[in-house]
């Protein structure tokens, strides 16, 4: 019965926070009953205010063996973090 | 069961105590009945499911038992004879489907009743006002899987089916006056019930059961300390820690 549920993954967005992450995966037949599987398991203590359920099959992933080609390359521009700016003096809050 | 904050809370006497005994009752002995599909629900979600469900239960159990005596003497230590819950509740969890026809007629009964009871001004307008949120909850539950179980496979249908049918007789229990409870009017609580039930069974593809609800063919003397056969052996098992070890505590 179970191996013919299908897997669904579950963002749960926090009451402080602004957006969904990622909270695990769960099976259900179907997405309304997925959702309420969800509340269940992964709302329980309070943790969110706002769920989101999505088939795993539609999640499509950078796979490993990509890796560096995906990742490596932005490894060596330090240019690209905002650190070259000089902050003017009396600008408290940036 | 220790560690309640409510031992000082004033206690209710007479009728309004025999309600909340009624009510209490009713949630202790489901709550119960709920937390045995622990470790046996057919898959991991629905047995957090049942067990949520299961606490909410046992939540509003501890409130109404506290409002008239001590929780733990009146939930381990009172006799089978002395428990006023519906027989609708205390019946054995069956099949999966024999569950989810319980908490069909059960939280669809009760979410009315604390409907009511919350708008009201008594004295479980408060308890009433946190326990509808969580009834609603469980409506949808069992309604839920109505729906999946009444519009899915040939035998998921013909077990949901012979669960409604069995379970029927229990429920014109639900509509008898409880005393203490006089506001509550039962024939409109029966109305609007058997509606909302209705609409669930009509979306799920079943009829309503036929068959007495009321009268000598019919179950149903729960309220009055009359339980049914297999209440025994479930009191025994809810109370026997308590009596072996009295005063044990975590």
């Amino acid at each position: 019965m179970t191996q013919n549920w299908p897997l669904w993954e579950v963002f749960v967005r926090s009451r402080r926070g602004l957006s969904h992450t990622h909270a695990g995966s769960l099976h259900a037949p179907d997405a309304e009953m997925a959702l309420r599987n969800a509340r269940d398991l992964y709302t329980r203590r309070g943790e969110g205010i706002s769920i989101w359920v999505v088939p795993s099959t539609e999640i499509t992933a950078s796979s490993p063996d990509e890796r560096d080609p995906f990742f490596a390359p932005s490894a060596d521009k330090p240019y690209r973090h905002p650190t070259f700016y000089d902050i003017p003096e009396g600008v408290s809050h940036l | 069961m220790t560690g309640t904050d409510t031992t000082d809370t004033a206690r209710l006497t007479g009728a309004t105590a025999a309600a909340a005994l009624a009510l209490g009752d009713d949630a202790l002995i489901l709550s119960h009945r709920l937390g045995e599909w622990a470790g046996h629900a057919p898959v991991l979600e629905e047995e957090v499911a049942l067990a949520n469900i299961a606490l909410d239960l046992l939540g509003q159990a501890r409130i109404l038992l506290s409002l008239v005596g001590d929780e733990d003497e009146l939930a381990f230590l009172r006799e089978e004879r002395s428990f006023r819950n519906l027989q609708l509740v205390e019946q054995p969890n069956g099949d999966f489907a024999h569950t989810i026809a319980r908490q069909l007629y059960f939280s669809f009964y009760q979410h009315e009743v604390y409907g009511e009871l919350a708008r009201g001004d008594g004295p479980f307008a408060p308890l009433a006002a946190k326990a509808v949120k969580e009834t609603a909850y469980h409506r949808d539950h069992a309604e839920q899987w109505t729906l999946r179980l009444g519009d899915g496979t040939e035998e998921s249908r013909s077990r949901m089916r012979a669960a409604l049918d069995a379970l029927w007789k229990f429920t014109g229990e639900m509509f008898q006056p409880v005393d203490g409870l006089d506001g509550l009017d039962p024939a409109a609580l029966e109305q609007r019930w058997l509606a909302a039930l209705t609409g669930v069974l009509d979306r799920a593809g079943l009829d309503l059961p036929q068959g007495p609800r009321t009268g000598a063919w019919a179950a149903g003397a729960g309220r009055q300390g009359l339980h049914t056969e297999s209440f025994g052996r479930m009191v025994a098992e809810m109370q026997h820690l308590h009596r072996s070890h009295p005063g044990a505590s975590w």
